[in-house]
């Protein structure tokens, strides 16, 4: 058994709103070739990894991404259909297992792939077939609707739509900052996507890939000068109707939170694809004033559909490698409303 | 291999190809709560719940746990989504195996499903994506020119197929869930049905069918506290090559060959055939018996097809394969591999009922999917290792 388990190595492609020409492979073949040349690593005890077919509107996406990895000799490799942080948590708990020292983990999504006739992205409605198909997908609610519906109940506590503004702005000028994400102008003065969320309230359609070695003990010291220990490591679902929830609180992830010892945190990165969830799980995470919260600018900035939490993943581990922080917080979420979230608390 | 783990609860429900009687969250749940009535337990015992089932696309439910988390007893829970080609069951099995070796959790329930009868997998498998159109039309059109290069490669002659078909059904008539129970099967029966994908004829292939099998796995101290028979893992590995890459094998794939080894040797196996009691392995094809023969190390190149041939696998032979009846007599696609990993099990646990081996101590459970290139396996055995 082994549990001094670090995130060594961080790669990101640098993430466009629109179809850049590239196919899912061209997508991650260079990040990965860049955490191979960061560790020095060809090979992996394990590796997994996160995609979505309904992206790719085929079976088995993951199946050509494959040759991206350079599987020859043969590898032990799984794959997780979920966001790739939950690829990161299978590889973390089979680094437990204590008879290997390295995994590769890695996730990747080309939203701008779902189109509607009329050439608008079609995202929305495709998360729809995500929901229960007998009582709920059949009512035709799109994930920006339900986003909204969620909104509301948080507003109703007596929030602003001001509030939600200010993430957004906040999201954006981080965005800018950095070189990896959209850039996207400060929140205008938009009419109502769906009420009360503006297009600024929405995370972009976007495409993308991230990629993470982990280590363990002395192998994770040798490859890294500051590695980012993972100290816990939870997820957590709830109900699937919305009717079945609080959905101004989250109490998954105050459960995940709680089951991966979240205390004292320095920096943040939260899977919030729409404004109004990064308050909500500031609040059920516990998040001061004093914690900085997505300085990537977040999902609102860049959101590669099933790479976007393992970035929250990478992101805040970075801070960890560089030396500016000591403890920094993880989190990334599936489902409708924030159904299920991961919180991955991290130390140097 | 980590901490202890053992299968204290199986659950099945009926093959059929059809079940309207039950929606997707219905047919998941009853193998889920037979799984725990095996097990001695309910839902609120259980620490996490992992599931597993072949393309989205089949049913057209995009990640469908999110609307399976009420129906599995998952509120509060962690709940995980495997998704690894046709391998998924044995690959789902052993990511839940591998939160208890992983020391992270005592209970864990693993269910993995498909209900065909929700689409056409033959056409969900056919996609024309830019850039990459499917030059066949389904699994079997894939796989049959790699059976003939087998053909070729060995000498197999060409009843060889047929005798996996009826042997496999024959098995299938002693088990009350499967599928496909033919009274009377025989090699005529089979050769006078329709040629799909030469050389697999319409009985030699594996059925469409709905269906969900579950699995408790635990602890070494929750295993203990079993009321029944546990079946503990041995050995447990994954592999995968690139579906294109020029250099491989697809007819005896390397890395079938290496994720045997592999758990051979964490489970201390020299001779399989020797050293195992029995075995239930992916044949969707009634062909890829002998092939498996070969690349599990089973007999040596070239031999698969005199093994069968001779009736060692057979329910009466020295090595019994698929005395369930295996894929070809049921194939509830994502829930294949699990079932395989189960029922392996349940001979090691002695509750395999008119299909039990006699005195099965130690079995192989096997999964494999993509092109040929995706491997779950695991050798489970009545001792603790």
């Amino acid at each position: 058994m082994s549990s001094d388990i670090a995130v060594v190595a961080f790669a990101q492609t640098h993430h466009t709103g629109e179809d850049s020409g590239l196919s899912e492979v061209e997508l991650l073949a260079p990040v990965i070739t860049d955490v191979k040349e960061q560790t020095g690593l060809t090979r992996f005890g394990f590796t997994c990894s996160g995609s979505l077919d309904y992206l790719a509107g085929a079976p088995f996406s993951f199946v050509s991404a494959l040759d991206a990895v350079g599987a020859w000799p043969p590898i032990s490799e799984s794959h997780v259909e979920m966001d790739a942080a939950w690829a990161l948590y299978e590889a973390w708990v089979r680094l437990r297992h204590g008879d290997i020292d390295t995994a590769l983990v890695y996730g990747f999504g080309k939203s701008s792939q779902v189109r509607r006739a009329d050439g608008e992205s079609g995202l929305p409605e495709l998360m729809t077939l995500q929901l229960d198909p007998y009582y709920l997908a059949p009512l035709g609610l799109d994930q920006v609707s339900m986003a909204a519906l969620q909104a509301r109940a948080y507003l109703e506590l007596g929030h602003k739509e001001d509030d939600l503004r200010a993430v957004a702005a906040r999201s954006r000028a981080a965005g800018r900052a950095n070189p990896y994400a959209l850039d996207l102008p400060d929140p205008g003065d938009d009419d109502y996507e769906i009420a009360p969320l503006r297009p600024h309230d929405c995370a972009p359609v976007t495409d993308g890939a991230a990629v993470i070695v982990l280590a363990t003990g002395d192998k994770a010291r040798e490859l890294c000068e500051r590695p980012a220990w993972i100290r816990g490591a939870d997820h957590r679902i709830e109900a699937h109707s919305l009717g079945a929830r609080d959905l101004a609180r989250s109490e998954s992830a105050a459960l995940a939170g709680e089951k991966a010892g979240v205390r004292d945190v320095e920096v943040a990165e939260l899977h919030a694809q729409f404004s109004h969830e990064e308050l909500i799980l500031r609040e059920a995470l516990g998040l001061g004033d004093d914690v900085r919260v997505n300085p990537s600018g977040g999902p609102l900035a860049a959101n590669p559909v099933m790479a976007t939490g393992l970035i929250r993943v990478g992101e805040a581990a970075g801070w960890i490698h560089r030396g500016e922080a000591g403890r920094t917080l993880a989190h990334a979420s599936y489902g409708p409303c924030l159904q299920s979230n991961l919180v991955c608390m991290m130390e140097a | 291999m980590g901490e202890a783990c053992a299968v204290i609860g199986v659950g099945q429900t009926h093959y059929r190809s059809r079940r309207n009687d039950v929606s997707i969250a219905g047919l998941v749940r009853e193998a889920a709560l037979r799984a725990l009535e095996d097990a001695g337990l309910t839902f609120k015992d259980i620490d996490a719940v992992v599931v597993g089932k072949a393309p989205d696309l089949f049913e057209g439910v995009m990640m469908p746990e999110a609307y399976l988390a009420d129906a599995l007893g998952a509120r509060g829970k962690p709940m995980m989504r495997v998704h690894t080609a046709g391998s998924v069951g044995g690959s789902t099995a052993l990511v839940a195996a591998g939160l208890v070796q992983g020391g992270v959790h005592d209970r864990v329930l693993v269910v993995a499903w498909e209900k065909q009868s929700e689409s056409n997998a033959t056409w969900a498998l056919s996609t024309h994506p830019p850039l990459t159109p499917s030059l066949v039309v389904g699994a079997g059109g894939y796989f049959a020119p790699h059976i003939r290069a087998y053909m070729r490669r060995t000498g197999c002659p060409d009843h060889i197929g047929t005798l996996v078909a009826v042997k496999d059904r024959q098995n299938a008539l002693k088990n009350p869930y499967a599928h496909l129970r033919i009274e009377g099967i025989s090699r005529e029966m089979v050769e006078a049905t329709p040629m799909l994908w030469e050389p697999i004829r319409y009985l030699e292939t594996c059925p469409s069918s709905d269906g969900a099998a579950a699995m408790v796995l635990a602890s070494e101290s929750a295993a203990r506290q079993a009321p029944n028979p546990p079946a503990w893992v041995h050995g447990a590995a994954m592999r995968s090559e690139p579906i294109f890459f020029a250099g491989r094998d697809t007819v005896n794939p390397q890395a079938g060959k290496d994720c045997a080894a592999d758990v051979y040797s964490q489970a201390g196996i020299t001779d399989p055939r020797r050293d195992l009691d029995c075995a239930e392995v992916y044949v969707p094809f009634s062909w890829y018996e002998p092939m498996w023969l070969e690349n599990l190390g089973f007999c040596g190149d070239g031999e698969g097809w005199k093994l069968t041939e001779s009736g060692a696998t057979a329910l009466d032979g020295d090595i019994p394969w698929n005395a369930s009846g295996g894929v070809l007599s049921s194939n509830p696609i994502g829930a294949s591999g699990l079932i395989r990993f189960a029922e392996a099990a349940q001979q090691v646990r002695g509750l395999a009922g008119d299909h039990q081996v006699d005195g099965a101590r130690r079995a192989l459970g096997h999964a494999y999917g993509g092109g040929a290139q995706f491997y779950a396996m695991w050798v489970v055995g009545s001792a603790r290792p």
